[in-house]
């Protein structure tokens, strides 16, 4: 029997592609992009389209795109990096951000900040008109949920931001490859993009951002992306991560609909399965995301079994499993706390099939009937 | 892309990733590439690769327990978070010891730092690159959150006394960093018998692939995180686990630990022969940093008279790859500040070429190198206000002085 893996938006397979576009980077060309030599030199123009390619995907410039090592540390440069040239007020986070939002934050109550968390409703969207505090500088707020999927309405937030005359961060992690996105339009003042979590390599992100604002370097150094984020540049990860955007750009539409697929298959047979609830089910979500509750079982238990089957599933955050507490994301959307305990992320991908979901819908009614674990035909 | 051929000196700025170590990161780009920190097998699997790559890594450091390893995304990562974690920890503690000569990462950040407020104490180094450990030990005192001095330099390859050093700010009570990117596989290291609280070191230095780094911590030592967010390291780093580049890092240790004898002998030979046959055939070089106590893969070399980037250039063209300063730098053209600090001569600061090796070079390409360098120089040495027919002129700083009628 073939491993299922439906935890998608904890990571990606690396596309076979973004490898072969990567391998010439780590087998061969060594060059350091900021040396003169012509090693060095081939290296700054894969940086450059990498740049570009980066870029097309959210529809901004080259010029906004700093590469980082992830979207944590983007999260973590853009909420100090915006504070440091503020006086002390107030950040604003949705109850439902990842937790390097939520900690960046937190950390800034060190230097004399408050922490304002805004509220999401029963579908886990931010509630409008924001009740901002007065002295609101900066307000993060995600594209997408990575647990629930559910869209954030970021345009109209970052509208009311501006009026405001606060900035605007958006994490576009989950979105980005999954949903078009437009950096522009958005709204936004800065986004945070994850390469990992559409087929691009780990270990690299980006901040994209409106460079008439500041930004404080997290990673002071030798002067790499124009003097806001020193270390030498990850190259092969960086061409990899171009690669994984400029194919996710041209495959979006196919993507989507066969996630959408997938999961409408998906939907309907979980529907039958009593004790089993879809989160947020009407709400605009990612293609690829479903949430549930299983009425009466740990979610740590129901995955352990899942496991046991070969298929990879996950109960919320995965930078959270060796903690096993309720999800912040499901508390804030009003759900209860054994409820939470209760919940399983399947979070599907492009490399998925119908066989994948019917062997995951098996297995689930098997463990959640109590059926004896006998090994599921392959 | 075209492959690049040709001869790579450049080893300091950074490395070609070992193939054996290619082969490792392969199944983790593709079978297994399930996040670490989650539950189901796919991750756990990943997990385990990590746990051994951790375990590797503190072989090649000598570290007492493998929980003191922390994956970052490279030394600059790691530098700036061991600083800054010195600095909240310690909140009453508004002073930092470094060198005149750091690379970029420490050097830029205590900039920043400076301008927060903070006293920052760079010591000297005399003409060979040496420091006074006189005016270290004076400097030491309660007001010191961190010292921060690296193990070898980047551009000379000189060795700093770390130890000893770490061993006297233990002594006064004061936590010590080094930025050991370059001496980390090239020089013998073990921290559980040192004092050292803090080390960086860079994968790319040492054939594994850029975007991974380790900042060592040892046990006990107050920290605070720069990246924060899921539980990851222990919750001293957040963020996904770049797994492929962990377990290539772990692998690259290991090789350096294996070939650590060669790098001393076979590597250090070639460097001496590069040397030797560069100073018999061209007149008015010299070897700067501490010739007697460096790096084995580094060399050095100040031609007076000309500009190091033009050497470069000419190098370039038949395919030799080498370096003017850090690489980090290349592109100004101010001469480096190492060999500033030095008081090197203007002259021949311009002038400075770094060539650093690796286990890859050849004593064959040592010896083209050593047949291309010198008509270079002559060239362009005769395009250079400073030289006259047969050798430097009398008076080079009148060379530019401005003619009135």
């Amino acid at each position: 029997m073939m491993p299922v893996y439906l935890d998608n938006n904890a990571t990606t397979p690396l596309d076979a592609r973004v490898l072969e576009a990567m391998l010439p980077w780590l087998q061969g060309a060594h060059g350091n992009a900021s040396s003169v030599h012509q090693a060095g030199r081939y290296a700054r123009a894969a940086l450059d389209t990498a740049r570009q390619q980066v870029a097309e995907l959210v529809n901004a410039h080259p010029s906004q795109v700093i590469f980082t090592s992830g979207g944590t540390e983007a999260n973590n440069m853009i909420i100090k990096g915006t504070a440091a040239y503020y006086s002390a007020g107030t950040v604003a986070v949705s109850a439902i951000e990842h937790a390097s939002v939520l900690t960046a934050a937190d950390s800034l109550k060190r230097w004399g900040w408050q922490v304002q968390s805004l509220t999401v409703d029963a579908d886990g969207i931010v509630c409008r008109p924001l009740a901002l505090a007065a002295d609101a500088r900066l307000v993060s707020v995600m594209m997408a949920n990575n647990e629930t999927g559910v869209l954030q309405p970021v345009t109209e937030i970052a509208e009311q931001v501006r009026q405001l005359g606060a900035l605007m961060h958006t994490d576009a992690s989950q979105a980005a490859g999954k949903m078009p996105v437009d950096f522009r339009a958005s709204g936004a003042h800065f986004m945070t993009l994850s390469a990992h979590k559409f087929y691009g390599p780990q270990g690299i992100g980006a901040v994209i951002m409106d460079k008439a604002q500041e930004l404080q370097p997290l990673l002071h150094g030798g002067g790499q992306e124009k003097g806001l984020r020193g270390g030498t540049e990850n190259i092969a990860a960086i061409v990899g991560f171009g690669c994984a955007a400029a194919l996710a750009k041209a495959e979006l539409v196919e993507r989507t609909a066969h996630c959408q697929q997938l999961r409408q298959a998906l939907e309907a047979q979980l529907q039958q399965i009593s004790g089993v609830q879809i989160l947020a089910e009407t709400a605009p979500r990612l293609a690829n995301t479903v949430m549930m509750t299983v009425q009466g079982f740990r979610g740590e238990t129901v995955l352990m079994g899942l496991d046991r089957k070969g298929i990879a599933a996950s109960s919320g955050s995965a930078c959270h499993s060796e903690h096993v507490e309720p999800s912040h994301v499901l508390l804030a959307m009003g759900i209860t706390p054994d409820a939470a305990l209760s919940a399983i992320r399947i979070s599907l991908g492009k490399q998925n099939t119908v066989a994948d979901v019917d062997q995951l819908v098996a297995a689930l009614t098997q463990l959640i009937a109590g059926v004896p674990q006998v090994a599921l035909a392959s | 892309m075209a492959e690049v051929e040709g001869i790579y000196l450049d080893n300091n700025a950074t490395t070609m990733v070992d193939p054996a170590i290619v082969q490792e990161m392969l199944p983790y780009f593709t079978e297994q590439f399930g996040n670490p920190s989650s539950m189901h097998n796919f991750g756990n699997k990943v997990g385990l690769a990590v746990k051994k790559a951790r375990k590797q890594v503190q072989d090649l450091l000598g570290a007492e327990f493998d929980s003191e390893i922390i994956f970052t995304s490279c030394g600059t990562e790691s530098d700036s978070t061991a600083i800054l974690s010195a600095l909240k920890a310690q909140p009453e503690r508004k002073e930092i010891i470094t060198t005149v000569v750091e690379h970029p990462a420490i050097l830029s950040l205590c900039e920043y730092l400076e301008k927060e407020g903070y006293k920052i104490h760079k010591l000297h180094v005399d003409e060979k690159g040496r420091l006074d450990l006189e005016e270290y030990e004076e400097l030491l005192d309660e007001k010191v959150a961190i010292v921060s001095v690296m193990w070898a330099n980047n551009e000379t390859g000189t060795i700093f006394p770390v130890e000893k050093m770490a061993e006297m700010a233990n002594a006064k009570g004061v936590m010590f960093h080094t930025d050991a990117v370059q001496a980390v596989g090239k020089i013998p290291i073990d921290l559980k018998n040192s004092k050292i609280d803090m080390l960086s070191l860079s994968g790319h230095k040492l054939h594994a692939p850029k975007g991974i780094g380790v900042l060592y911590l040892r046990r006990g030592v107050r920290f605070r995180p720069l990246l924060r967010g899921g539980h990851q390291e222990r919750g001293r780093r957040a963020g996904t686990e770049n797994a492929a580049s962990i377990v290539a890092l772990g692998k690259a240790t290991e090789l350096a630990g294996e070939h650590m004898p060669f790098e001393n002998t076979t590597v250090k030979a070639m460097r001496d022969r590069l040397e030797q046959g560069i100073l018999a055939a061209v007149p008015n070089c010299f070897v700067t940093g501490d010739t007697e106590n460096r790096l084995p893969n580094t060399a050095n070399i100040a031609f007076e008279y000309i500009e190091g980037e033009a050497i470069l250039m000419l190098l370039n063209k038949m395919g030799i790859a080498a370096s003017s300063g850090s690489a980090c730098t290349s592109g100004s053209l101010e001469p480096s500040h190492v060999m500033r600090a030095m008081g090197i001569p203007y002259t021949a600061a311009h002038g400075t070429i770094r060539f650093s090796f690796s286990r890859y070079n050849t004593m064959e390409e040592v010896e083209k190198v050593i047949e291309a360098v010198p008509p270079i120089v002559a060239k362009l040495r005769k395009l250079s206000p400073y030289w006259g027919e047969n050798g430097p002129v009398a008076e080079p700083e009148k060379a530019f002085a401005p003619v009135y009628a």
